[in-house]
């Protein structure tokens, strides 16, 4: 027996969009040297834009290798007090920076979102929150490195050159910033070419937390001003976050001479389902694994592997959930998909998905309706993919997932390491010393069990082989930033 | 046979529930949901105070819920115990408003198989359109799956052509994976709406619980080609929480399942908060809840 349907309401989400009106953008950002905002050297600026209208938000100056001489002098004279100030001292700053960026996270998530092409769920959820949380983390630690690095004395090194990349703006200069403070050093950051804004207004905020002039710099530019940052004489130390391509260039300059050096690389991280796995939670695993931030994650799980018997059922069910992924304006509250960074970036996806498909592997993308304007790529998912395909070997940094199927558990773990790479991996299973077991013998720096893209500034972060060395976050994150004397 | 479970992650579900309660939900959304999750509303009466005179004015406001608001669409149901079935039934009569009845031994279900059974047959001979029944808790929490489900097949019978909800009575169950399994025996045994709660334990639609069932809903729909629907009862008291349980629905089930036939929701206080905030869309200003009639 049926009931007749009286009332056909249909229902569907009103445009939710986060209102810009509070962000208080300047037309045009100098660098932030020594305390203020200066001009550059030679007048150089570039608009920032919009990812999802192309439209450019405001003018950011580039820093010449002048400019980054000057950085690293300002830099180099604050760096005496900075270091002598009692180290509760440091805490409070960092603590203050915390909070600051706490006031204005809404503003920041907003620009986040603008100047990136991210969802504002995430820059408002994940980003922001994080960015304060590490903050808050190191503050903590400003006091007691001794006990994070287990040594009876510890030093500063001095200035630390940073280079962040446009995946995380904001909460990657956080990840760079806040461990260097806490130990004592000055910073001078870098941020991508295509997201500058939220570093420069977390310099407003340093500014606003009366943090000594010097102690934090920033300079935007593109890849010239961040070699000119690695060659420049008098930085102590490189901290990278970006391709395996740059972070070779880098460690080849640096051959040679006094400076420490940490990288954070590319990925092609295993995402392993096995059987016995909770399945649809596995399904929005590997949903968030590989669409978090339109797969621009160097950790996403990216090299899905499914156990062969139930690869038909996990395949239908992930396909079903990624109809449902809402893909469109970011700065829409509903919206899981936003856009994709950069041009640039755009045409990487579109040839890295043509080989795939030339090579033979078969490609489904969500059908979905895109913004005209904009740079966009739906989801997509590739099958029958052998683990030669270039699509399972090298980084797409988009929204694709290639899967691989495996037998064993030994076949599984054999499969997820054979890749240049290793960031990052996933687990699934319902069986406590299975995932152990496989935990141990993957070679990934951070390994999820029953979840994915979980990140907590407690935990340490970095990769193994071409992945990169260092480890960032938690008390491992201090040693990359102080010199062990005893 | 010893009893297999599918696997649940508990701290998968909350977090995948926890994202879908974020949904923003605005302007037209807000309105139409409203009007949605109305007409999905199971308008429920279960005390033991329960009169024939209480009975008629709930029934009166379920086909009328704002006289005010003629957009407002009656609910789907009246769910009273069976011995107000026929005093429902009467004050419903033409409407276009389902009679739905608890039955065999409600809430706890602590009685024989042939009490249940007379306890349902006399409903339905009341003129009850739709029977709730509970499964019995003690069996399955027993590992005595088999008994669960021909109960539920015997009940089922017994409603002739009501329309057969089983409640899983999932805050005593323990689990996710009980939830799920528990959904399938259900679903197994014939049920045509799969509900979570009897509103007496203490919790009871929970987004988690809701999530569970609407994923084991689409799992055996799609092996057997059978529709099920769904019914979240207990703790859906505020605009906000079932317009959250919508998103649930919506974005697990989709479209074809934000329909009183495959979805209810059991409530006794939200339709007030609903009418209230309805108002809001249209006033911008908060109603008192003085303006709407308690039942």
């Amino acid at each position: 027996m049926t009931i007749e349907s009286r009332t056909s309401i249909v229902w569907e989400y009103a445009p939710a969009p986060e209102s810009a009106d509070h962000v208080r953008l300047k037309d045009r950002y100098g660098l932030f040297i020594d305390g203020d905002f200066r001009e550059p050297a030679q007048a150089r600026y570039m608009p920032s834009i919009n990812p999802a209208t192309e439209e450019p938000i405001a003018e950011v100056a580039w820093a010449g290798p002048d400019d980054v001489n000057r950085a690293v002098a300002s830099a180099r004279a604050a760096h005496p007090g900075w270091a002598a100030l009692p180290a509760l001292e440091r805490s409070k700053y960092l603590f203050r920076i915390a909070r600051l960026i706490q006031e204005r996270a809404r503003e920041l998530a907003v620009v986040e979102t603008l100047d990136g092409g991210k969802p504002l769920r995430e820059s408002r959820d994940v980003d922001i929150p994080l960015a304060a949380a590490h903050f808050f983390h190191y503050a903590g630690w400003a006091d007691k490195l001794r006990y994070g690095v287990n040594a009876r004395e510890v030093a500063p090194l001095g200035v630390v050159g940073q280079i962040v990349p446009w995946n995380f703006p904001l909460l990657m200069a956080a990840w760079k910033l806040a461990p260097a403070l806490a130990c004592g050093n000055t910073a001078i950051l870098k941020p991508a070419e295509t997201t500058p804004l939220t570093a420069l207004l977390l310099a407003e905020i340093c500014r606003e937390a009366e943090l000594p002039a010097g102690v934090v710099t920033i300079l935007p530019g593109d890849g010239a001003t961040g070699a000119a940052l690695v060659r420049a004489p008098g930085v102590d130390k490189i901290a990278f976050t970006g391709s395996t391509a740059v972070g070779r260039d880098i460690q080849a300059a640096l051959a040679g001479r006094d400076t420490r050096l940490t990288l954070e690389l590319g990925g092609k991280s295993a995402n392993i389902v096995f059987e016995d796995a909770a399945l649809d939670q596995a399904v929005e695993g590997i949903v968030n694994g590989i669409f978090f931030n339109q797969g621009h994650v160097c950790c996403a799980g990216s090299r899905l592997l499914i156990q062969e018997s139930v690869l038909d059922e996990v395949i239908a069910k992930l396909w079903r959930r990624m109809g449902l992924l809402r893909i469109g304006d970011p700065l829409d509250k509903n919206t899981d998909v936003g856009a994709i960074n950069s041009a640039e970036q755009l045409q990487r996806i579109e040839t890295l998905v043509a080989a795939g498909e030339e090579e033979g592997a078969l490609r489904r993308t969500v059908a979905c309706e895109l913004p005209e304007r904009g740079y966009w790529f739906a989801p997509t998912l590739f099958t029958d993919v052998s683990p030669a395909h270039r699509i399972a070997v090298e980084e797409i940094f988009g929204p694709v997932v290639s899967v691989l199927s495996f037998r064993t558990q030994a076949e599984a773990i054999e499969k997820a390491n054979n890749s240049r790479y290793g960031l990052a991996a996933g687990i699934w299973t319902d069986k406590g010393a299975k995932a152990f077991e496989v935990a141990s013998a993957l070679k990934a720096g951070v390994v999820w069990q029953n979840t994915y893209n979980h990140f907590d500034p407690t935990a340490a972060f970095g990769g193994y082989k071409e992945s990169g060395f260092g480890r960032e976050g938690g008390p491992g994150g201090l040693r990359p930033y102080l010199r062990v004397l005893s | 046979m010893s009893r297999r479970l599918a696997h649940v992650d508990r701290v998968g579900v909350e977090e995948r529930a926890a994202q879908l309660g974020g949904r923003s939900i605005k302007t037209s959304a807000k309105q139409q949901g409203i009007r949605l999750a109305v007409s999905v509303l199971d308008l429920t009466t279960l005390e033991g105070a329960d009169t024939a005179g209480k009975v008629r004015h709930l029934c009166a406001k379920a086909v009328c819920p704002a006289p005010t608001m003629p957009e407002i669409p009656s609910v789907a149901a009246v769910c009273v115990y069976p011995a107000l079935v026929a005093v429902a039934r009467e004050a419903l009569n033409a409407t276009g408003v389902r009679t739905a009845s608890v039955a065999t031994g409600f809430p706890a279900g602590q009685i024989s198989l042939a009490a249940k059974l007379r306890d349902t047959e006399d409903a339905v001979a009341a003129g009850a359109d739709e029977i709730d029944m509970v499964i019995s808790r003690e069996a399955f929490l027993a590992g005595d799956d088999s008994r669960v489900q021909e109960e539920i097949v015997r009940v089922k019978d017994a409603c002739g052509d009501a329309h057969l909800k089983v409640i899983l009575e999932t805050a005593e169950l323990g689990s996710y994976d009980h939830v799920r399994h528990a959904s399938m025996l259900a679903m197994e045994a014939g049920a045509d709406f799969i509900k979570t709660s009897t509103g007496k334990a203490a919790s009871g639609a929970t987004p988690g619980v809701c999530l569970v069932m609407l994923e084991a809903i689409r799992d055996y729909v799609e092996r057997s080609g059978r529709v099920v629907g769904f019914k979240a009862a207990g703790g859906v008291s505020t605009s906000k929480a079932a317009l959250q349980r919508l998103v649930l629905v919506k974005e697990t089930l989709g479209d074809d399942w934000l329909t009183p036939d495959r979805l209810r929701m059991g409530a006794s206080s939200v339709l007030n908060d609903l009418l209230m905030q309805y108002s809001k869309t249209e006033t911008g200003r908060y109603g008192r809840s003085e303006d709407f009639s308690r039942e």
